[in-house]
């Protein structure tokens, strides 16, 4: 086989294909069973809940796509054996070529067509001024500066346009489907859609989505002609930078549960269950745990990882998969320390559950340990799992921002919000000030919280049975 | 004009599918030192009535009209500011759980005074004295006034809640189900008190309640709800005697009682139709046994059908003796089965609990759940175990099931010990006793359909079954408790309480067992569901030869199903003999309390008990509360010891043969 990459997949990578697979089968889990049914059908009624969902499918989407790891082949010479570049690319900087590719040599401002500091420039007449020099890529296609504002409206006015257009198909395609559902003629499915309160979920889906595509529109017809949130200290493009950081974030919130669920579910509910020895062995081990300073503990672990990673050189080939594999002990870091909290909540369900008549009854028959624990305590308690998860996920992404900030984050050479954030630190203090880094790290780290605290809020009322009696 | 007058009130909930009327034209009147009673069952919209005359609908539910007077105040035309000084005030209401109602971290006498000052502004040395004044109309000693709720019974909670009710003189006291989460005992003690306030105090009683036998001792005048309707208003005595509506009559005529003994219940089919159903014609026709074609289209109208009587049913004005009289109960029933071989004999089994302190967990002492006790139940044989909460019945019964370990003692399934059995040997002679619980809500897996519910047991104990030979027993088990085989694929919330109780049932049998525990197994239910309950189980003795160790607290229950009846106290058994001879001739005092305290008899005179006070370490458990102590009762144990041929009791005031 002779393709034209090598495909690459990295810890991280397999983990969340992992993830994924799990997601699947509890997905399929639940469409089987009524009663799982029911709650999801409430979240997606929600009209908050299903924007979030929409605002978080996007993030989602960029970050699975920038996690289909590959090497591409290097032009060859015949005859030579196929080489591949040693540096490790993903499908979504295939799609945001140009954004990768325009570098600058320092900051520039978002829409600046020159750059940001004085440099010396070496005029035809051979003299030598200080000056702002133009830049290489953002706003070289004008011939005249003075035609910057109406270019940039010009193609705003496009790019939205273009995500009106598609905007426009996907309702068409929504009031058909509806229509085809319900059996109703295309103009009763669309005032249907458009009114009744029973599809307020699906309309809220939907105008988010259109205005997520008339941004996207716009911001497409802009990124190849400017640096829309201008470039950073060594001329990345900034909107490249956070939209790479999107799959770090997203990592971190999710792989970090992977790891720290399977202990918590178990402790928790062990140790409610059999209680005696068992319940304080684990008490202790939490208790203990949660007396140690979390950063602390967590800065420790982070070193000693870094010195083992640097002292095993044979675990990586390539500089990506070394911050994926620090990336990767994050994640388990964040995941050792933080199930406590869980666990807590978990035991004491199961030591309420435990009391429950029908877990006596499945006692009277002689029902296995175990097999009441799968079959009645953890079928019992999976929402508070489900809400605690979602909650935490967004803690866990603002936590990597302020362990990259304080240095024992992610690698700093990954693409992250923190280290954005950590970036921007010193350029606050100049004058006049380098704000875009902040910003753009703060505007994607704020939307994804949001929505994933909105979200959460959803599943919360859905799942949480005392907020149904309010219903 | 004095009392409470309500007239055609209707709640309304506005869902989402349109609005919902849990109470609809319910009219009453509540004069001055009279009681009336609102009697129905869960769901019929009893407590929603008695919430909107107070203005405390919860959050969703509002009056959409009717008219409520307390003497010449229009209640419902109030502003919430004035009408908030008459809650409490002039009128008061107590609820179900004192421990809810109370403040937990206020000392009984704060709660008192807060109320005396709002409503009376008494304040400092006089409100002290009017607190003490109040403890001593309800019962309790005015010292008591520094408690915590924590610190008191249930009993002496819910006189200490009555206590702050009456601070503000109520000319109108609302109590929805005062005593149903207390003792027959305790209830007996609150209702006597609540009538002696009630007479003293000049005070109206609205008293809601599901029971028709403290209906029957407590009211003046009964209203009869059904599914948010007025069906039935009028004097006690005309009601219990005369009853015109069949729901009236049916509710008289489903409770079972030691004179129906071999008598098939008579049960109302079906539940109370749940919110939200259209309703065309009566709302009792699908139930009714009397209905005709036109109760099922036609809404009927009240009918005044005596003095100060009046029926919401067709068929009111119609003479008597034209209707089908349907007082023909469903017959006799002739056990298949005699009582046969004995089944199980318990001897001398203990449960203690250690109350362990501190950081190494030192055990300091015992508590004495179960403190050696001796049964046996034959084949085809109910023997009840009768007590006040706490008294060690649930206890007895799991460690009879070996879902708590037994300190010391042997129980003897079919002459093997089992207190010994382990592992496999133990699973195998599981299935032969299986128990059913209380509560049918929280005994079901709400996760489970039922069919799997079922077959748990079956995949535990019968691993010889393939899936089709379980599937068809789950079948087959289904319908012998009298739901369609296609109840398997729900879960259990889309069943009511009585449907869910038969599937307990059904799980129980599931495995075939010769002995079931059946723990309160009709107390969470409505008393017409209680009944197809009842009926069921007595089918199954009759047909199947099942014993039944029967726990529960209702006396007149045990009078109809059990053979015998041993009654225990603190852990111990203190009196055991056939159904008849207790009934008849209660030996032992504390029997006695319990069979005057059940309501129904007109509160028997009181005298027979005196305060909780401590259990001393020696001498009789029951001596504090005897009327009769000796000096021997403090000093000397009692043993339980036969009287007479199948009498067993353990009193020292009871002469031998």
């Amino acid at each position: 086989m002779n393709l034209p990459f090598m495909p690459v997949v990295l810890w991280s990578d397999a983990l969340l294909f992992l993830l994924l697979g799990v997601v699947l089968v509890f997905v399929r889990q639940v469409r089987r069973h009524e009663h799982l049914r029911a709650p999801w059908r409430q979240v997606g009624r929600s009209r908050l809940g299903m924007a979030s969902v929409v605002v978080l499918a996007c993030y989602g989407a960029i970050g699975l796509l920038d996690s289909l790891h590959f090497r591409p082949q290097l032009p060859a010479e015949p005859g030579q054996p196929v080489q591949y570049a040693a540096e490790v690319s993903s499908l979504f900087d295939v799609l945001a070529g140009p954004l990768r590719g325009q570098a600058e040599q320092t900051y520039s401002a978002p829409f600046a067509t020159r750059l940001f500091v004085k440099k010396s420039l070496h005029l035809p007449d051979g003299r030598v001024t200080r000056d702002y020099p133009r830049l290489q890529y953002g706003g070289a296609h004008l011939s005249s500066e003075a035609e910057r504002g109406p270019d940039i409206a010009v193609r705003a006015l496009w790019g939205a346009l273009s995500g009106l257009g598609v905007a426009a198909v996907l309702w068409v395609m929504a009031v058909l489907w509806v229509a085809r559902r319900a059996g109703l003629d295309r103009a009763r499915a669309w005032s249907r859609l458009w009114r009744e309160p029973a599809f307020g979920g699906g309309r809220s889906a939907l105008v988010t989505l259109s205005v997520l595509l008339v941004l996207g529109g716009i911001l497409l017809h802009w990124a190849g002609h400017y640096h829309v949130l201008g470039t950073d200290k060594v001329g990345q493009d900034v909107l490249y930078l956070a939209l790479k950081s999107i799959r770090t974030g997203l990592l971190i919130g999710t792989l970090t549960t992977l790891i720290m669920l399977p202990l918590a579910l178990f402790l928790g509910v062990a140790a409610g269950y059999f209680g005696g020895r068992a319940d304080d062995v684990i008490q202790y081990l939490y208790t203990t745990l949660n007396s140690i300073p979390g950063v602390l503990l967590i800065a420790a672990a982070v070193l000693v990882a870094q010195v083992y990673i640097e002292t095993n050189p044979d675990l990586y080939d390539t500089a990506a998969a070394r911050s994926d594999l620090r990336l990767v002990f994050l994640c388990g870091i964040l995941g050792v320390t933080s199930w406590t909290g869980l666990a807590r909540l978990l035991r004491g369900e199961a030591l309420k559950l435990r009391e429950q008549d029908y877990i006596q009854a499945a006692r009277a028959f002689g029902v296995s340990r175990l097999r009441i624990l799968g079959r009645h305590i953890l079928p019992n308690v999976s929402h508070l799992v489900l809400i605690s998860v979602v909650i935490d996920f967004s803690a866990l992404v603002l936590a990597e921002a302020v362990l990259s900030y304080v240095g024992v984050g992610v690698d700093p050479v990954m693409a992250s919000w923190g280290n954005m954030i950590n970036g921007a630190r010193m350029e606050l203090a100049r004058e006049p000030v380098v704000w875009w880094q902040l910003t753009a790290a703060f505007l994607f780290m704020f939307t994804l919280v949001l929505a994933a605290n909105l979200f959460a809020d959803g599943v919360r009322e859905a799942f949480d049975p005392r907020s149904g009696v309010r219903a | 004009m004095t009392g409470l007058r309500l007239k055609d009130l209707r709640v309304v909930i506005d869902g989402r599918d349109g609005p919902q009327v849990p109470v609809d034209g319910v009219s009453l009147e509540v004069g001055a030192r009279e009681c009336v009673t609102l009697l129905g069952e869960s769901g019929c919209g009893k407590s929603l009535t008695a919430l909107a005359l107070m203005r405390l609908l919860p959050e969703g539910l509002r009056i959409a009209s009717g008219e409520a007077w307390l003497a010449d105040t229009n209640l419902f035309a109030l502003p919430e500011k004035a009408m908030r000084s008459i809650r409490g005030g002039r009128m008061a209401m107590i609820f179900q759980e004192p421990m809810v109602s109370l403040n937990p971290v206020m000392s009984i006498g704060e709660q008192i005074v807060e109320s005396l000052h709002v409503h009376r502004g008494l304040r400092g040395g006089r409100a002290g004295d009017e607190v003490g004044r109040l403890l001593l109309a309800v019962g309790l000693e005015p010292a008591m006034a520094a408690s915590y709720p924590f610190q008191l019974s249930g009993g002496q909670r819910q006189r200490a809640l009555i206590a702050t009710m009456l601070a503000g003189e109520p000319e109108v006291l609302v109590a929805d189900e005062p005593t149903t989460a207390l003792d027959v005992t305790v209830q007996a003690q609150i209702l006597r008190l609540l009538r002696r306030l009630q007479h003293e105090r000049g005070m109206g009683l609205l008293l809601i309640t599901h029971d028709i036998d403290v209906a029957r001792d407590m009211a003046d005048r009964v209203m009869v709800m059904y599914a948010g309707q007025m069906v039935e208003w009028a004097e006690r005595e005309r009601l219990f005697e005369r009853a015109r509506h069949p729901y009236t009559r049916t509710l008289l005529r489903v409770l079972p009682s030691a004179r129906r003994r071999g008598e098939i219940l008579e049960h109302l089919a079906g539940n109370v139709p749940s919110l939200g159903t259209g309703h065309t014609g009566c709302r009792f026709a699908e139930r009714c046994p009397d209905a005709v074609d036109r109760c099922r289209a036609e809404a009927p109208p009240v009918h005044a059908v005596g003095d100060g009587h009046w029926v919401r049913c067709h068929l009111a004005l119609e003479p008597q003796s034209a209707r089908r009289d349907t007082v023909s109960a469903g017959g006799r029933l002739e056990p298949a089965l005699r009582i046969g071989a004995p089944l199980l004999e318990v001897n001398d089994l203990a449960v203690h609990f250690p109350i362990r302190r501190g950081v190494f967990k030192r055990t300091l002492g015992w508590v004495k759940a179960v403190d050696g006790v001796c049964l046996h139940l034959a084949q085809a044989e109910t023997l009840a175990l009768v007590g006040e909460s706490g008294c060690g019945k649930s206890t007895l019964a799991k460690a009879i099931l070996r879902l708590l370990e037994p300190s010391r003692g042997s129980v003897r399934l079919d002459g093997q010990e089992i207190t010994t059995l382990r592992g496999e040997a133990l699973r195998k002679r599981r299935s032969q006793m299986q128990i059913i619980f209380q509560d049918p809500y929280s005994s079901l897996n709400p996760r489970m359909r039922v069919g799997e519910i079922l077959e748990e047991g079956l995949l535990s104990l019968r691993p010889d079954l393939d899936r089709t030979a379980r599937v068809s027993r789950v079948g087959a088990l289904l319908e012998r408790v009298g739901l369609e085989r296609g109840a398997a694929r729900r879960y259990p919330h889309a069943f009511s309480g009585g449907q869910r109780q038969r599937i307990a049932i059904a799980r129980a049998l599931a495995v075939g067992p010769r002995l079931l525990l059946c723990d309160e197994p009709t107390s969470a239910l409505d008393v017409s569901v209680q009944a197809q309950i009842i009926n069921m189980l007595k089918a199954l003795q009759d047909q199947e030869g099942l014993a039944y160790l029967f726990i529960t607290h209702n006396l007149p229950v045990v009078g109809y199903l059990a053979h015998r009846i041993m009654v225990m106290y603190r852990g111990r058994i203190v009196e055991e003999g056939t159904t008849e001879a207790l009934f008849a001739s209660p030996l032992h005092p504390y029997t006695r309390l319990l069979l005057d305290s059940a309501p129904g008899h007109g509160l028997r005179a009181e005298a027979i008990t005196r305060g909780d006070g401590r259990v001393a370490e020696t001498g009789c458990p029951y001596a504090h509360r005897c009327p009769m102590t000796e000096a021997r009762c403090r000093s000397e144990r009692p043993i339980l010891r036969a009287v007479g041929a199948d009498r067993l009791v353990a009193c020292h005031l009871v002469g031998g043969d």
